[in-house]
């Protein structure tokens, strides 16, 4: 690692992405990762949490972004919204629940101030002993520090920790079709968390991660001893009939190399990008007619095609969320250390859609996703082993080549072949947009 | 069912397979489950049912087939360099019994130890094992394990509890 001050040097920062590579710092730096959440993670839109997990008044849901304690709260007014998780007193986390629910209001556990469920300050035990001070002019008065940017995409609830940064709609920009899609895949439009959440300690880099989502390149290779030999079992030893949904979900992931290039991937700006244009590893699923006859019925023959015809694989919202619209399931990413991350795994019920739905769903999440999984096994030894490897000396760079265009340093967002590397190089476009001094972005 | 088994009898059974698993003679460890087994970790407190709600193991006979043939191919990678584990139990408590349908449950604290190389974990939590003679021999029909921190961000879980 080279020891230089990267926050000061936006040369320094250039000179880590190159149009077809990244320099090794970018994984292994402390530095970096701090100066990632300090700016990255906080100039950009990240997932907090969906609406549903706080479905009445005062209930809440806690998770700490680039470093911040984070409460979403459910008002008396059902509006859904993010403060802060710091008393405005001393600072005391307000809640230390994951989720819960407060009753009317939130009441400090050290020294009993207590804050409406709009944020607001409601009392203050012996408020006498304030006269004559200026606090009632400062911010300790004014309650719950709002999170200074929030926004609920149907139901998905994003932040912008930082003051400036690119508007919501700007930063996403059509990728949002993802979401459209899971949501639309309800007959009545709306999606529910449920069965719980799947938490992976990983020890890498948050970025192994994200980029192994449209890694197309890997499947075949990483998940032969997992897929592959349950592909194999069932064929030797199934009954010959329709595979349970469990190799349905294994086997695709040992397709052959075409079948992952021809799925094409689809890149947005601002590092969003999803695999999965034309068909993906969903797309051969058994049908489920009791739920395709409430689709037609909510939405009309065309439009219900339409909608569950997309079958798009992985979608990510560059950086912190990724999400599997065809199977209602998302993975978040919740870094803790240039070499440690968290991640989440949450799945969806498709409100009015027969329960078989969210068995699919929940069965796809422990396969593939759980921390008992054999699949993920395969994925988080090989980004371990890039965390390890990448402390070697001698070689600082780690490839992007593959499939690059210079023309995409004009334009990116487009329709690419599969196996192309151009979802990480939009990645790491991002990344540096981002991480430059606010003012410079992409200068 | 004439048999009437003693909770010394089903203890040892109990030790002798998490024996099988710390000896890695898992293909003997298979066939101690029935045809219809359920190899079982919920991810809640309280869940009843493992289709309810997401669990951390939903095996059947064939998942579990799919995991004990992975760890024997050398192409698992993340076994190159391989993990062992070992079970301390609690004695078992028979907490259930219908010896006219030779059915026994058990009960049985413990702590695992999985390490690979430098790195080890420790798990506890309880097991629970649903017992059930066939042509005279016991056989795990559902072995359902309630782990302690199932809540926490946990580690790739390679081997079995």
């Amino acid at each position: 690692m080279t020891a230089r001050s990267y926050a000061s040097n936006p040369d320094a920062l250039r000179a880590l992405v190159r149009p077809d590579a990244v320099h090794r710092d970018l994984y292994i730096s402390e530095e970096l990762y701090e100066l990632e959440l300090e700016r990255l993670w906080r100039n950009t839109w990240i997932y907090m949490g969906h609406d549903s997990q706080v479905p009445k008044p005062g209930d809440f849901y806690t998770a700490d972004i680039a470093g911040s304690p984070l409460v979403m709260l459910r008002g008396r007014d059902d509006e859904v919204r993010v403060f802060l998780n710091r008393c405005a007193h001393k600072g005391t986390r307000v809640v230390s629940a994951v989720a819960g629910n407060c009753g009317s209001a939130l009441r400090c556990p050290y020294h009993g101030w207590t804050y409406r469920l709009d944020g607001s300050l409601r009392t203050v035990p012996m408020k006498g002993g304030y006269g004559g001070t200026d606090i009632s002019e400062s911010a300790h008065w004014k309650g719950l520090t709002p999170a200074p940017n929030q926004e609920i995409y149907r139901g998905f609830v994003f932040v912008r920790l930082s003051n400036e940064g690119p508007d919501f709609h700007d930063y996403f920009g059509d990728s949002l079709s993802s979401i459209d899609n899971m949501a639309d895949r309800s007959p009545e439009g709306r999606l529910e968390i449920a069965g719980g959440v799947l938490r992976y300690d990983h020890d890498c880099n948050w970025k192994m991660f994200v980029e192994n989502l449209n890694d197309a390149m890997h499947p075949m290779v990483a998940h032969q001893s997992s897929a592959g030999i349950a592909k194999r079992l069932w064929e030797e030893e199934g009954d010959g009939g329709e595979p349970p949904m469990v190799v349905q979900q294994f086997a695709p992931f040992v397709n052959d190399y075409d079948f992952f290039d021809n799925m094409g991937v689809k890149i947005y700006e601002n590092g969003h990008s999803y695999t999965g244009v034309k068909f993906s590893i969903h797309s051969k699923y058994s049908a489920e007619p009791e739920y395709e006859r409430r689709m037609v019925e909510a939405y009309g023959e065309e439009r219900a095609h339409a909608i569950l015809g997309e079958n798009r694989h992985n979608t990510v919202y560059f950086p912190s969320l990724t999400i599997k619209g065809a199977i209602q399931a998302i993975r978040v990413a919740r870094p803790l250390a240039a070499n440690r991350t968290v991640l989440e795994s949450w799945t969806f019920r498709l409100t009015g859609a027969p329960e078989e739905l969210l068995k699919r769903t929940m069965t796809y999440s422990r396969l593939i996703n759980a921390p008992t999984s054999v699949v993920g096994h395969d994925d988080l030894h090989c980004y371990s082993e890039i965390q390890r490897g990448l402390h070697a000396e001698g070689n600082d760079w780690v490839s992007l080549h593959r499939n690059y265009d210079p023309a995409e340093r004009d334009s990116i967002a487009g329709v690419y072949n599969g196996t192309s590397e151009v979802s990480m190089r939009g990645q790491f476009r991002a990344w540096l947009k981002y991480m430059l001094p606010r003012g410079k972005a992409g200068a | 069912m004439s048999k009437s088994l003693k909770s010394g009898e089903l203890a040892r059974f109990v030790y002798r397979e998490a024996r099988l698993i710390d000896e890695k003679r898992l293909d003997e460890w298979y066939e101690l489950f029935t045809e219809d087994a359920l190899y079982w970790m919920p991810l809640v407190r309280g869940q009843t049912d493992p289709h309810s709600h997401t669990s951390l193991f939903c095996e059947d006979r064939f998942l579990l087939k799919v995991r004990i043939e992975r760890l024997k191919n050398p192409l698992s990678h993340s076994q190159q360099q391989p993990s062992f584990c070992q079970h301390v139990l609690q004695r078992p408590e028979l907490v259930g019994r219908d010896d006219d349908a030779g059915e026994y449950a058990m009960r049985t604290p413990f702590i695992y130890l999985e390490t690979r190389l430098d790195e080890q974990f420790a798990l506890g939590g309880v097991a629970h094992h649903d017992l059930r003679l066939e042509d005279g021999g016991l056989k795990i029909a559902v072995k359902r394990i309630e782990l302690l921190n199932r809540d926490a961000a946990l580690p790739s879980i390679q081997l079995f509890l």
